[in-house]
């Protein structure tokens, strides 16, 4: 049985200016716009272009007291696949906890078939979310739509509150495009886990 | 009307809707996200009547909100860090001249080595300046204590800090209940000042005092502070009253009435804290915390009553007093002078370092075992100390401490020689 705690804890990995911490502030207005406590905030540091940056959210149905960085995430959100030769990025994952990786390679294709066997493997998915950018906004960023893909694979959030979120940051035709990688991300993986349910 | 967003969003609108009618500061880490979206509101018209000045220094913002203040002018600034540092022979002046300022420190470590991350020895450092210092524990809080800010100010014409943790708070995104500019304008009169600088009717502030008289004038200062230690309950009480939660005051205690074992901080680092203590409650353990809101002036006869039916007391604090250990630690020494209790002093969280619960429970478990050294260093990698104190008495040209510590830590490869 999963041990039950207060409050669910994200943590996201990229790149300095793919928008790891804007990541973060939208899951927690989310959170937030469906009446609930959150807590967002960046690995305090200089955000370098292209540097490895982290960045928190905590939510829950209690207030949020604790200032710690999330070292036992419930989830891992990675924007940069690149990464995943340079940072420890499943480290602290709980065993019942979500990964969802931006690539349009499967697990396997990344060489990470091994966090099947410390994971539970219908938990763990990759999404062609810079692909879906492309499609939706012209341009090869990955956030909203990862952001979406989110909301199928945990249920932790509804994907109307993270469309809301998007649109009240990203306003005119920039916030209905992200809205609409968003939605479309959503979609892929209901599907792609219908498709697991089924196999 | 609840909101979420940026500490320094929250801090940035709230002070506007105080209305100041001089802002001036100069950008600095993590302060920036305050000034920038005061400058933001100002040219979009939103801020009326107040004049935003860039300038070339905090020196300069300082002496700026100075000459505004002493005009009659709600002047507002805000800093961090090495930024406070360089306002350092103002921050005198404001408060000497007994200037009603209001400035956001947001609380940043001071170099070197260079960091730019949260702890408190940049206001630490300027403690016995002659402002009011008061630390925030939420963004909800910081938002509060600016508006009771100017009014303590200028009911005592004297200058407030208001520290809140740079970055902790102000880069995180939590929910802030945002007060509406009727609540403000009941809250808080327009400013009355006790001195002003008129063409009209020219007086001189800031006159060469001598032998003669220094010491009342000095004294004033601290008949002042002391007076506050009235009025900032008073403003706490109001606001309450007003907006219909409670902000600010003295202190605040937090399971501690019975408490055997109170844990003393300043700061957002009293919500870990906080979860750490309900855990140990959850097995028994007779812990609480006390909250000092207003370090300048220090309460030392709440302290004491807070303080005084406890066993042992520990004061975990954010910054380092080097040659001797703790700054807190020793006000509250003070204020507990002639009673017997176990004390500790903890330094924890100097440059960002992360404040655990992990690390809290093994410390206050510790404490109640008394096993506790009268000065820890929470997290200390002791061996990376150790080596580099070896190298050093090996003698000769050791090199700079902080490229060694980065080299044994693996995060810079060059070598030195």
């Amino acid at each position: 049985m999963e041990e039950l705690r207060p409050t669910f804890e994200v943590r996201i990995h990229g790149r300095g200016g793919q928008g790891v911490v804007t990541a973060a502030e939208l899951l927690s207005v989310a959170a937030f716009d469906e009446g609930r406590h959150a807590q967002a905030f960046p690995s305090f540091g200089s955000e370098r272009t292209g540097a490895p940056v982290v960045s928190f959210c905590r939510f829950g149905d209690v207030p949020i007291r604790t200032r710690e960085p999330i070292a036992e995430p419930d989830a891992v959100i990675v924007q940069d696949p690149t990464l995943l030769h340079q940072v420890d990025l499943f480290s602290g994952l709980r065993p019942e906890g979500y990964v969802l990786i931006n690539s349009s390679r499967d697990l396997a294709g990344l060489g990470l078939e091994e966090l099947r066997e410390r994971f539970r493997g219908e938990r763990l998915l990759t999404v062609p979310a810079t692909e879906l950018a492309r499609e939706h906004l012209g341009r090869p960023l990955p956030n909203a739509a990862l952001l979406g893909g989110f909301a199928a694979l945990t249920r932790t959030l509804g994907i109307d509150a993270v469309i809301a979120a998007i649109r009240e940051r990203f306003h005119g035709p920039a916030g209905e495009r992200n809205a609409a990688a968003a939605a479309a991300c959503f979609h892929h993986v209901e599907h792609e886990l219908s498709g697991v349910v089924g196999a | 009307m609840l909101r979420q967003l940026e500490g320094s969003a929250a801090v940035a609108e709230t002070v506007a809707l105080c209305r100041p009618e001089v802002v001036c500061a100069y950008p600095i880490s993590p302060q920036t996200h305050i000034v920038e979206g005061l400058s933001d509101l100002v040219r979009a018209g939103r801020l009326e009547h107040c004049e935003y000045v860039t300038v070339e220094s905090e020196f300069a913002a300082l002496s700026v909100c100075i000459g505004a203040s002493a005009t009659g002018a709600r002047a507002y600034t805000a800093t961090a860090s090495q930024g406070l540092l360089y306002m350092a022979e103002a921050l005198y002046n404001a408060s000497g001249l007994g200037l009603p300022i209001v400035m956001t420190v947001a609380n940043r470590a001071i170099g070197a080595p260079i960091n730019i991350w949260n702890d408190h020895s940049d206001a630490m450092s300027q403690r016995d300046c002659g402002w009011i210092q008061l630390y925030a524990e939420t963004n909800q809080e910081a938002a509060d204590l600016h508006v009771q800010a100017f009014r303590i100010a200028e009911r005592l014409s004297l200058p407030v800090m208001v520290c809140m943790d740079g970055f902790v708070l102000t880069h995180a995104h939590e929910r802030v209940d945002m007060p509406s500019a009727e609540q403000v304008d009941a809250y808080l009169p327009p400013f009355e000042p006790r001195q002003v600088l008129d063409p009209a009717e020219p007086v001189t502030i800031g006159a060469m005092v001598g032998p003669e008289a220094f010491a009342e004038v000095k004294y004033l200062a601290h008949a002042k502070q002391m007076q506050a230690l009235d009025v900032i309950p008073e403003a706490a009480a109001d606001f309450e009253q007003t907006f219909g939660r409670p902000s600010g005051g003295l202190l605040r205690g937090y399971r501690s009435e019975d408490a055997e074992t109170i844990v003393v901080a300043l700061g957002s680092v009293l919500g870990t804290i906080e979860d750490t203590i309900d855990e140990l409650r959850d097995e028994g353990v007779s812990i609480g915390a006390l909250a000092i809101k207003s370090f300048r002036p220090f309460p030392l006869e709440e302290v004491r009553a807070a303080l005084g039916g406890a066993k042992r007391v520990v004061v975990l604090e954010k910054a380092l007093a080097v040659g001797i250990g703790g700054i807190v630690s020793a006000n509250v020494r003070m204020a507990l002078s002639g009673i017997q209790l176990h004390g500790y002093t903890v330094i924890a969280g100097l440059g960002g370092r992360a404040i655990t619960r992990r690390s809290l429970r093994e410390l206050f478990e510790a404490a109640i075992d008394d096993r506790l050294d009268p000065l820890t260093f929470l997290d200390l990698d002791r061996e990376r100390v150790e080596a580099e104190l070896r190298r050093m008495s090996a003698g000769g040209r050791s090199g700079p401490h902080a490229e060694n510590i980065l080299r044994e830590a693996g995060i810079v490869a060059a070598r030195s020689h």
